[in-house]
């Protein structure tokens, strides 16, 4: 289905990497796709393979790492180009946003210079237009007195501050695509209702597409409109926010809201948690690979689930059906 | 209720911090904790609040002796923990014991979990027989959800929720009264967290453990804490029974603070989400006039930029630091919604 609608199209994509311990499957046969302007959220506990389906996309794996499958971008595979090839589309079309503030910034260069090399590159501006286009965009992501804050080092800058200027520079050249990688996790919650705030405002107002990678629901809710479930590297449930925070199809969805501690809910005798631990990549059982911590696990489930799809464009992988 | 096991008073932690370069190597002082006091029952569990930066982890630290206080007293059973000598404070931290938050870090990767786990017996009790050892390290390790057969594993062989479960084993060997946990599920999974803060409550119940919770997400802390303190600037702002700080918050720093906490239901997390709080906290270093909350607080008059507002009882026995605690209604609507 070539939508020419989708701006990144994610077709049977696998990510593997070799270890003295054999071969980690990262990522299996997935299949994604994000409009222009859409914000798609992915959602797993670590190690689901989230942070590793958007690294390959943006090139940006491990040497030992590989990856197969299509990531049509405007309609062209972003897997199969070259280094020089996806440097015309990464900052430019494309930007990322990482996790932690504190390392992703240089902290050997003052934010001006960090910021400026990628407009410089991408847009031929020269040094003070490059400049004023910065503090501009420091100055939309609420940074105050952004002409001094441009001149000094990221140590000079808290947590909060860092990853504001990791969304300005996101968005310097006004990418039709923002990944960002757990843009909250690291920050105190009140700067991340912020930050959080602060992404979706932007999104408005550019309608630049959003991928959110997060393990936090609550942070979904308020940003994104639609959602992917991944666990062990699979897809497990894909739909709007609404289906899935009020119609959950898989388990693992199911569990994964309920455990959310929650301050608009009376307060229980107990947290709902999902029991065990997440599965070890390298030995993944036959079947479902959910069974072994599924409540409701019976036995097809020793068998590979389909994926189902209901009319709402609501899917997931489950056996189990309306009832799940 | 008099079972007192902790009081602390007037707390205060300083540091030195050596501030500029060649032509001024003037040293500044930067007060972490500043001036804390709080009772601790017996079973009781008090969670500590506050952003990064507020002195919750150096308030930890205090509490177990481990940093010195420039001021106030750690009062233990009634004993001033400062006062004792070495011997004294070694045979007294039996009793006290703490969960750190990143469980990796916290275990050393070249001991099994039983050498981890047995370490504090064999330094408490050098003479014990190995048979005892054993199998009380199998006894703790089922207490807290290990397989007894996984003694001879090291730590990488584990999840991130396993170490924590491991480092919880260590903490418990000793049968201790007091258990701080430092941010001990800010690391985890959601659906791990909520195993671990499962365990932490069955065992405090089981063992009538005092625990000292050190958390930056208040929705965490309302699933275990009797009583939250909330922190800012090294300074408490509220002491408040559970409930009463969740449905009306006395202090507008813990109502931002519950107010920030996203809301896991896209058509609420939309409708409002507006802390009301503006800014990043200011620099320890240089903390404001006033009230140390005044810079960033909705509700600011002339008094707080210059009084300190003291830490006071108000008439339903919680404790607030606000000039304006009684004529302020932050009543938290999401929260008592029915």
């Amino acid at each position: 289905m070539d939508n020419p609608a989708n701006l990144l199209e994610i077709k049977d994509l696998n990510v593997g990497f070799d270890t003295p311990d054999g071969k980690v499957h990262a990522v299996n046969c997935l299949n994604v796709s994000i409009k222009a302007g859409d914000a798609l959220a992915i959602v797993g506990e670590s190690g689901s393979g989230k942070t590793q389906t958007v690294m390959s996309i943006m090139g940006l794996l491990a040497e030992n790492g590989h990856a197969s499958g299509q990531a049509l971008f405007k309609g062209k595979d972003l897997l199969q180009m070259t280094t020089s090839e996806l440097n015309q589309h990464r900052g430019r079309e494309i930007a990322m946003i990482f996790q932690d503030p504190m390392t992703s910034l240089n902290p050997y260069l003052r934010i001006d210079k960090q910021m400026t090399e990628v407009v410089m590159h991408h847009q031929g501006l020269n040094k003070t237009e490059a400049r004023a286009h910065a503090v501009e965009m420091l100055r939309a992501v609420r940074i105050p007195d952004p002409e001094r804050r441009i001149r000094q080092y990221p140590h000079e800058f808290s947590g909060g501050m860092r990853q504001r200027v990791m969304v300005a520079m996101g968005l310097l050249c006004a990418p039709d695509l923002l990944i960002a990688d757990e843009p909250t996790t690291a920050l105190d919650v009140t700067v991340q209702a912020q930050i959080s705030h602060l992404m979706s405002a932007l999104r408005r107002q550019s309608n630049t597409a959003i991928i959110l990678i997060t393990h936090d629901l609550g942070v979904v809710a308020g940003l994104a409109e639609r959602v992917l479930v991944m666990y062990a590297g699979e897809a497990v449930e894909c739909g709007s926010v609404e289906q899935i925070y009020y119609d959950p199809k898989h388990p693992y969805t199911q569990g994964l809201l309920a455990s959310v501690p929650r301050l608009d809910k009376p307060e229980e005798d107990g947290l709902n948690s999902i029991p065990g631990n997440p599965p070890n990549l390298l030995a993944l059982p036959e079947g479902c690979k959910f069974r072994d911590r599924c409540p409701k696990a019976h036995e097809a489930c020793s068998e590979k689930p389909p994926m189902q799809l209901d009319e709402q464009k609501h899917a997931w992988r489950c056996f189990l059906g309306e009832t799940a | 209720m008099n079972d007192r096991v902790l009081r602390v008073q007037d707390l205060a932690v300083d540091f030195k911090v050596r501030e500029g370069g060649l032509l001024r190597p003037a040293t500044q002082i930067l007060k972490a904790v500043n001036g804390v006091s709080f009772d601790l029952q017996a079973g009781e569990t008090l969670a500590v609040v506050g952003e990064s930066g507020c002195g919750k982890s150096t308030l930890a630290r205090a509490l177990l002796a481990l940093i010195k206080p420039s001021r106030g007293r750690v009062l233990w059973m009634g004993e001033d923990l400062n006062k004792l000598d070495v011997e004294d404070l070694r045979k007294k931290r039996q009793d006290l014991q703490i969960v750190f938050q990143d469980p990796l870090a916290a275990l050393n990767p070249r001991m099994t979990v039983r050498d981890i786990i047995a370490e504090p017996l064999w330094t408490f009790f050098p003479k014990i027989a190995r048979v005892q050892v054993d199998e009380r390290v199998r006894g703790v390790m089922k207490m807290v959800g290990l397989l007894p057969n996984q003694v001879n594993r090291y730590p990488h062989e584990f999840s991130a929720g396993q170490c924590q479960r491991i480092g919880i084993a260590r903490a418990l060997v000793l049968n201790p009264k007091l258990v701080i946990c430092d941010e001990p599920v800010s690391a985890l999974d959601v659906s791990i967290q909520a195993q671990i803060i499962n365990l932490l409550k069955d065992l405090q119940k089981k063992l009538n453990l005092s625990l000292v919770f050190i958390a930056h997400d208040m929705s965490v802390v309302r699933h275990i804490a009797d009583r939250v303190m909330v922190m800012y600037l090294g300074r408490a702002m509220e002491i408040s029974c559970r409930d009463n700080l969740y449905k009306k918050p006395l202090h507008p720093y813990s109502s931002a603070l519950i107010k920030a906490v996203p809301v896991p239901d896209p058509r609420l997390a939309r409708a409002d989400a507006d802390t009301g709080l503006t800014g990043d906290m200011p620099s320890p270093l240089d903390p404001p006039d006033g009230c140390v909350f005044h810079g960033r607080c909705p509700y600011v008059v002339k008094r707080c930029q210059l009084e300190v507002p003291a830490l006071r009882r108000m008439e339903n026995g919680d404790w607030v630091a606000c000039h304006r605690a009684e004529e302020l209604d932050l009543t938290i609507a999401s929260v008592n919604k029915p």
